[in-house]
C-alpha cells in the first residue's frame, strides 16, 4: 500500500462523501458546502496525478469564483429548506436503482476496456506549466479566443438578466 | 532509529517545521497587536497600553487570557454548521498560506530529505497563495449568513463582495512579476531579482535585474498593495467591520474564542501579504547592498543594529518605574546584545542569517506601513470602494500587464 | 502509483451521483449544483487520460471545461434569479404551468 494509493483512497472517499452529502442535505447552502468539499478533493486528486496548474485553476476558478456565485445566489434568494412533495412514487423507487445500474455499466465498461489503454499506469511526473501554455496558445489558440468571446457574451447576458424591470 | 527517521523524514521534518512556524507566527501575531496599538496611540498623541507589563508588553498575554476565560455564547437560530465552520475555515486558510513562503535562501539535506527554510517548496507556490485567497471569501460569507442577524448578513455580503472584486486586481497586478521571473515558484521569483553589482536596483520594484529582462513594477506594486489591503479588510477598506458603521460587521455574533480565531486570521493574513509584497516586489531575502566582495562589510549590519538597540533597552529598563520592568527589560536588552556580539564572533552564523534578517526587516516595514495607514487614513464609503476596485484598479492592473509584456518583448529583441 | 482505472471508476461514481442528484433534488439551485458535479467528474476523467497517455491535451481541455462551466453558471444563475422573482419559489415541481 504505497503512500500514493493511501492518499488516493482518502481523497476519493472525501469526494464521494461530499457528493452523497450533496444529495442528502436539505438546505441548499449545505449542499453548496458539500460541493466545495468535492471540488477541493478533486483538486487534490489532480495534484496527485501531477497536474498542478489544473489543480490550482480548479480551486481558484471553480472553488473560489463559481461556487462563491452559487453561495451568493442562495443567500440572495434566501433559499430555505426543500419542501417534501411527493409527486411521483415511480421516480423515487425505480430511479435510484436505475442510476446505480447506469453507473455500474459505465464502470464495468471502463474496467473491461482497460487493456485498450496504451499505458495503464500513470507516469507520476509533474506537468510543466510551460508545456501546457505552449500547447494552449499554439494548437488551441482558436478555441481559446472563442472562450474569451463566450465569457464576454455570458457577462453581458448575466447583466441583462439580473437587472430589475425599471 | 536512524533508519526509521530516514524513511519517514519526509513526514517528520515538515511537522517539526510547522510546529516551530505556527508558534513563531502566533507570537508575532500577538505582538503585532501590541505594535499596532502603540503605534496608533503615538500617532494620536497618547500612550498605548503601558500598564500591563513594562511598556505594555504583556498586554497581548492579558488579551489572550481574556479570550480564553470569556463566555462563548451560541446565539439561537444560527445555522450551526456554517456558524462553527466559518472561523475555522478562515483561521485554517490564513495559517496554511504561510506554508509555501520561503523565508531564506538556504537549502539543506536532513536525513536524506532535501528542504529549505520554509515548509513546502512547491513549483506553483504563487498559485497556491491565490487559491487560498480565493477560498478565504467563504469564511466571511458564511459567518455573515450563519449569524442570523441583519448586521452580520449585510457586513458579510459587503465584505465578501469587496474581497471578490479586489481579488481580480490582486492576481492581475502580479502577472508583471510572473512575466519577468518566468515561473510561479516564489523562490525562483526572488532569485531572478538578484543583481550583484547594483543591489537593491535589481528588485522588481526598480527592475534592473541581472538575471532576466526586467521592467520596473512600481504600478504593479501599488495595485498589489492596495488590492491586498482590501482583501484583508483593513483600513481604508474596512467598512464591513468598522465599529462605528455596522456594529462589527460579519463577526458581530461571534465572541471569545471564535472571535479570537477571526482576529488571529486577520493578522496572519496581514503577515502573509507583507511577506508576499517583499518576495514579489522587493527581493525577498536579498540584501539591498551589492554582494561583490568589496561590500561584505555590510554583513555586520544585523549586529550594528542589535547591539545599540539592546544597550538602549538595558538603559531604559534600569530607569523604569516598576520592579518587574527593572528586571525584565535589562534581561531582554542583554539577550539582544549577546546575540549581536555572537553574530560578530561567529561569521558562519552571520553569513547564514543574512537572508532571514533582510526578509524579516522588509516584512516588518510593510507591517508598519499597514499599521501607519490604520492610524492615518479615513475609510472609504462602500460604493466608492467598489467603484475604485472595478473602475480604476482593474484597468490599471491590466494596463500594467500590457506595458510590462510590451517592454519585455521589445528588450528581448 | 495509482492505476488509471481507479481514477476512471471514481469519475463514473461521481457522475452517477450527479445524475441521482439531478433527478431527485427539487430545488433548482441544487439541480444546478448536480450539473457542476457531473462536469467535475468529467474533468477528472480528462486529466486521468491525459496523465496516462502522456499528452497535455487533456489538461488544456479541462481548462476549457472550467471556463465554459463558469460562463454557464453565470447565465444559469441569472435565469434562476429571474424565475425565482416572478414565481416566488425555487421548487421545480411548481413550474408546471404548461402541464395538461
Amino acid at each position: 500500500m504505497s503512500a500514493a494509493l493511501v492518499i488516493f483512497f482518502a481523497l476519493a472517499a472525501l469526494a464521494v462523501i461530499g457528493a452523497i452529502s450533496l444529495i442528502l442535505q436539505r438546505e441548499p447552502i449545505h449542499s453548496a458546502l458539500s460541493l466545495i468539499v468535492v471540488m477541493v478533493a478533486l483538486a487534490g486528486l489532480f495534484l496527485l496525478m501531477g497536474a498542478e496548474f489544473v489543480a490550482a485553476v480548479q480551486i481558484i476558478v471553480y472553488g473560489g469564483a463559481i461556487m462563491v456565485l452559487f453561495v451568493f445566489v442562495i443567500m440572495l434568494l434566501n433559499a430555505g429548506e426543500e419542501e417534501r412533495t411527493n409527486f411521483s412514487k415511480l421516480a423515487s423507487y425505480a430511479g435510484i436503482p436505475f442510476a446505480l445500474v447506469v453507473t455500474g455499466f459505465i464502470a464495468a465498461a471502463i474496467v473491461h476496456s482497460s487493456s485498450a489503454l496504451p499505458a495503464a499506469m500513470p507516469k507520476g511526473t509533474l506537468t510543466d506549466t510551460r508545456t501546457l501554455s505552449t500547447l494552449l496558445f499554439s494548437d488551441f489558440v482558436y478555441p481559446f479566443e472563442l472562450t474569451s468571446f463566450l465569457i464576454l457574451v455570458a457577462i453581458l447576458g448575466a447583466i441583462v438578466l439580473a437587472q430589475r424591470e425599471n | 532509529m536512524s533508519a526509521f527517521l530516514t524513511q519517514y523524514a519526509f513526514l517528520i521534518i515538515p511537522i517539526i517545521k510547522i510546529a516551530i512556524l505556527v508558534f513563531i507566527v502566533l507570537t508575532v501575531d500577538a505582538y503585532l497587536t501590541w505594535i499596532e496599538r502603540k503605534v496608533i496611540a503615538h500617532i494620536q498623541a497618547r500612550w498605548g497600553p503601558h500598564r500591563v507589563g513594562p511598556h505594555g508588553l504583556l498586554q497581548p498575554l492579558a488579551d489572550g487570557v481574556k479570550f480564553i476565560f470569556k463566555e462563548d455564547p451560541l446565539p439561537a437560530h444560527v445555522d450551526k454548521v456554517a456558524y462553527f465552520l466559518a472561523p475555522f475555515i478562515t483561521l485554517m486558510l490564513a495559517l496554511t498560506s504561510l506554508a509555501v513562503i520561503p523565508f531564506g535562501p538556504q537549502q539543506f539535506t536532513v536525513f536524506g530529505y532535501r528542504t529549505g527554510i520554509g515548509i513546502a517548496e512547491v513549483n506553483i507556490s504563487l498559485m497556491v497563495l491565490f487559491a487560498i485567497t480565493a477560498l478565504a471569501v467563504y469564511g466571511v460569507a458564511l459567518a455573515g449568513w450563519a449569524s442570523n442577524s441583519k448586521y452580520s448578513l449585510l457586513g458579510g455580503l459587503r465584505s465578501s463582495a469587496q474581497m471578490i472584486s479586489y481579488e481580480l486586481a490582486l492576481t492581475l497586478s502580479v502577472v508583471g512579476v510572473l512575466l519577468i521571473a518566468g515561473s510561479f515558484s516564489l523562490r525562483e521569483i526572488i532569485v531572478k531579482q538578484t543583481n550583484p553589482h547594483l543591489g537593491f536596483l535589481g528588485w522588481n520594484f526598480f527592475g534592473f535585474s541581472s538575471e532576466t529582462v526586467g521592467f520596473t513594477q512600481i504600478i504593479g506594486f501599488l495595485c498589489f498593495y492596495i488590492a491586498a489591503i482590501a482583501e484583508t479588510n483593513r483600513v481604508p477598506f474596512d467598512l464591513p467591520e468598522a465599529e462605528s458603521e455596522l456594529v462589527a460587521g460579519f463577526h458581530t455574533e461571534y465572541a471569545s474564542m471564535k472571535f479570537a480565531m477571526f482576529f488571529i486570521a486577520e493578522y496572519t493574513s496581514m503577515i502573509t501579504i507583507s511577506c508576499l509584497a517583499t518576495i514579489l516586489f522587493f527581493g525577498g531575502w536579498l540584501s539591498p547592498f551589492p554582494t561583490t566582495p568589496f561590500w561584505h562589510f555590510t554583513y555586520y549590519l544585523p549586529s550594528v543594529i542589535l547591539i545599540p538597540l539592546g544597550l538602549w533597552v538595558i538603559f531604559d529598563g534600569m530607569r523604569y518605574e516598576t520592579v518587574f520592568g527593572r528586571i525584565v527589560l535589562p534581561g531582554v536588552g542583554s539577550v539582544m546584545v549577546a546575540i549581536g556580539a555572537a553574530l560578530i564572533v561567529f561569521p558562519v552564523v552571520n553569513d547564514n542569517i543574512q537572508g532571514v534578517f533582510w526578509f524579516l526587516a522588509k516584512v516588518f516595514t510593510f507591517l508598519f506601513i499597514y499599521v501607519w495607514m490604520r492610524g492615518t487614513l479615513p475609510r472609504f464609503r462602500y460604493d466608492q470602494l467598489m467603484s475604485f476596485g472595478w473602475k480604476f484598479l482593474l484597468p490599471v492592473s491590466i494596463a500594467n500587464v500590457i506595458l510590462t509584456s510590451a517592454v519585455i518583448l521589445w528588450r528581448m529583441h | 502509483m495509482v492505476p488509471t482505472n481507479y481514477y476512471l471508476i471514481l469519475s463514473a461514481i461521481l457522475f452517477g451521483l450527479g445524475i441521482i442528484a439531478f433527478v431527485f433534488k427539487r430545488n433548482i439551485i441544487a439541480i444546478f449544483m448536480a450539473i457542476e458535479l457531473m462536469l467535475n467528474a468529467v474533468n477528472l476523467a480528462f486529466v486521468a487520460f491525459s496523465q496516462s497517455l502522456g499528452k497535455v491535451d487533456g489538461e488544456v481541455f479541462v481548462l476549457f471545461v472550467i471556463v465554459v462551466a463558469a460562463a454557464e453558471a453565470a447565465v444559469g444563475l441569472g435565469i434562476i434569479i429571474m424565475t425565482a422573482r416572478t414565481r416566488r419559489t425555487l421548487n421545480v415541481e411548481r413550474a408546471d404551468l404548461l402541464k395538461l
